[in-house]
């Protein structure tokens, strides 16, 4: 059955969205930047590198433990452009409102942004606000875009695994995720969940003050750890094997996963980084982003292997072999 | 997280697979029931530890999987019914039917709500009075209580707008009917849990002793299914075919007096129809006389024309064991998960999504 209308599916970050992407969006723009399938986009002006990005938000609830609508849209074009190895500098901020929401959500959310860009140490420089009739959006979505500078010897990209790189991630995974998807429903578990938004420029800046050994940095949003680290097989052509004790899940996230019948892997983090790093720097990198609160739970969960290019394998906790593909709609909860 | 760590612990696992291994002297197919235990077969990589001896087959144990074509066709006329909400579980809404899918309908317009719990769908009814909200009653016994109990304050708060389409299905029936059928050679029935709580282990016992088929009733982590496959095969060993239970911390062999209670007082069994396995006598629920009136059938005329599965769909063949994914000869060259042909590649416990997505 093939689709001839747009599907919630489609936005899910995994695999419909990439479809989407390859088969409507490049055919209609395509060039060399977006082709890379990066974060954002890496351009010289004038002999400076350049970090150029944007993403929408259009999170429900606009408010969740652990932050909102408004430090969410910060932190990600924040992280969208570190994960370049890029220095975010200026943001903008396009707001699009619904009749009717009240003044202090508003309040709030601009407040939480002011706070969030003034931990990031990013300047909005530049906004826009619309106002639409009530039902034409859902409360408030906002649009970010970014700015930001490279060193000229830093050359990040999903395109640039090695086989024998080291894969880090930093911290535990599906925190967002499974704090969005409670809260929406309206389900309750004893231990409370909070989501994990948070800037991760200075950690990367950390990062690479440290080693220039990094050859990929990727936020794993959308789709989770699982579909990023397909996008960073396929991107660069290598396999991925990663062990599935090492990867670190809160006990109430997992929790709360098991009783959903949701894979972790496939849920989106909002504060974490995936880096492919030489094996050289990985103890080195490790030990640096111990030192900062947003890695301080860091590790080593695999490796980038040249067998099997574009595929993601895992060692199972029990020492079973599987197969990580990419998420496939949006996880659901099962009926069982 | 002490309660899962003893049951994903590899030194235990690992003394189990030793086990299995020296007990493994001859070729044994063993089929899981539950679609829970298909995907915990496949993300634990069981499959890639047993002895190449041992073949796991998975059988009609997802609930989204089993509903029959008619009964989706059903949903989406429902879906097109004007001032209509239709709340649902969430994997029903990807399943293709003849022509549409929820899904399709929602992207069309239609008041498609994907909910937790039929509770929720009742609080949608309430604060919509204005509206028709009907449930769309899919699942095993495992969901069957709460729809029953959600039934049953509808009746009693006197809410005039809330209704369900009754389209349960009940486990023990089908295994029966895929044993009478003859065509499915196997050796044991690893059974399933969420059911067996509420049903117990002794809806078991007409499988085992009619058919000689051991059954061990199961939990879901790793350990469990390994040791669970371990005493059904030192039961093959020893020629037994016995109801056992793995899963003594949630089930026992009489099952939830209060929830079978419940069922018995809401629902009647009737015949159902089943993807791949046709009707099966007795193995669906329909409201009893006493609730009838919620039956959305007694208000809309659903009947939808005779439909057919898409020619080469492998699906039900898959439910019944006789064939697997790679059989199939749509699996992934058509038949994808964001492009799913039949329902077993649609749900996350699809048989067909899990070889997609475990299986290299």
């Amino acid at each position: 059955m093939k689709h001839d209308r747009i599907l919630l599916d489609h936005g899910s970050g995994g695999r419909a969205s990439h479809e989407l992407i390859a088969s409507l969006f490049l055919p209609q723009f395509d060039n060399e930047f977006l082709r890379e399938m990066n974060d954002s986009a890496v351009m010289t002006i004038g002999g400076t590198k350049l970090a150029f990005s944007t993403d929408s938000y259009v999170v429900d609830p606009i408010f969740f433990p652990g932050g909102d609508i408004g430090s969410l849209a910060i932190h990600g074009t924040v992280n969208d452009l570190a994960m370049r190895g890029a220095r975010p500098l200026y943001l903008s901020v396009g707001f699009i409102i619904e009749e009717g929401l009240p003044m202090a959500d508003l309040k709030a959310i601009a407040g939480s942004m002011k706070n969030a860009a003034a931990e990031a140490g990013v300047v909005i420089a530049t906004g826009d606000t619309k106002v639409v009739p009530k039902g034409a959006t859902d409360k408030v979505f906002i649009n970010t875009a970014g700015i930001g500078i490279i060193d000229p010897d830093v050359n990040i990209s999903g395109q640039n695994a090695r086989p024998g790189d080291k894969i880090i991630l930093s911290g535990t995974i599906a925190d967002h995720g499974i704090t969005i998807l409670t809260c929406r429903e309206g389900l309750r578990f004893d231990a409370p969940l909070k989501s994990d938004s948070a800037p991760l420029n200075t950690l990367v800046a950390e990062m690479l003050a440290a080693s220039r050994k990094i050859n990929v940095l990727r936020d794993p949003t959308r789709g989770g750890l699982g579909t990023s680290l397909n996008e960073i097989a396929g991107q660069s052509r290598v396999g991925i094997r990663v062990h599935e004790e090492t990867i670190p899940v809160r006990p109430e996230v997992q929790a709360a996963c098991e009783l959903l019948g949701i894979d972790p892997l496939y849920l989106a983090n909002e504060g974490k980084l995936i880096a492919c790093a030489a094996a050289q720097d990985a103890e080195k990198l490790i030990d640096i982003m111990h030192k900062n609160p947003y890695g301080r739970d860091a590790c080593i969960i695999g490796e980038v292997i040249s067998d099997h290019p574009g595929k993601v394998f895992m060692k199972t906790i029990i020492g079973g072999n599987r197969i990580v593909d990419m998420l496939t709609g949006e996880p659901l909860p099962r009926i069982c | 997280m002490k309660h899962l760590d003893e049951y994903r612990d590899p030194h235990l696992a690992g003394k189990l697979i030793d086990k299995i291994k020296a007990l493994s002297h001859r070729p044994v197919r063993l089929m899981e029931v539950c679609g829970t235990h298909t995907v915990s077969i496949f993300r634990s990589g069981i499959r890639s530890l047993l002895p190449p001896s041992i073949t796991l087959l998975s059988g009609p144990g997802c609930p989204v999987c089993v509903t029959a074509t008619e009964e989706i066709d059903k949903f989406i006329k429902l879906g097109q019914q004007k001032d209509t909400i239709v709340a649902t579980f969430g994997d029903l809404v990807r399943v293709p039917g003849s022509s549409s899918s929820l899904q399709k309908e929602r992207a069309d317009g239609a008041d498609i709500r994907v909910v937790y719990s039929t509770f929720d769908a009742l609080d949608i009814a309430r604060r919509n009075p204005s509206r028709t909200v009907v449930f769309l009653a899919v699942g095993f016994e495992t969901t069957a209580p709460t729809i029953a109990a959600a039934v049953k304050e509808t009746k009693k708060e006197g809410i005039g707008n809330f209704y369900i389409i009754p389209a349960h299905k009940i486990i023990p029936p089908a295994m029966e009917a895929l044993l009478a059928g003859g065509e499915l050679a196997i050796d044991g029935f690893i059974c399933p849990g969420h059911v067996s709580v509420i049903i117990g282990a002794d809806a078991y016992r007409p499988v085992a002793d009619k058919y000689h088929i051991p059954c061990v009733v199961a939990g879901f982590e790793p350990v469990d299914i390994l040791q669970t496959i371990y005493m059904l095969l030192s039961q093959i060993e020893e020629g037994k075919a016995i109801v056992e239970i793995q899963y003594r911390r949630a089930v026992n062999f009489t099952g939830n007096e209060k929830a079978l209670a419940l069922l018995s007082e809401v629902f009647e069994t009737c015949d159902a129809p089943w993807r791949g396995l046709g009707t099966i006598p007795d193995s669906g629920l329909r409201l009893r006389d006493n609730y009838r009136a919620l039956d959305i059938e007694t208000k809309f005329d659903l009947t939808v024309p005779r439909t057919q599965d898409h020619p080469g769909c492998s699906c039900g063949d898959i439910l019944r064991g006789v064939k697997t994914p790679l059989d199939c000869v749509l699996y992934r060259k058509v038949c994808t998960p964001s492009n799913p042909y039949g329902p077993c590649m649609v749900s996350t416990e699809g048989t067909c999504a899990a070889y997609y997505k475990y299986h290299d």
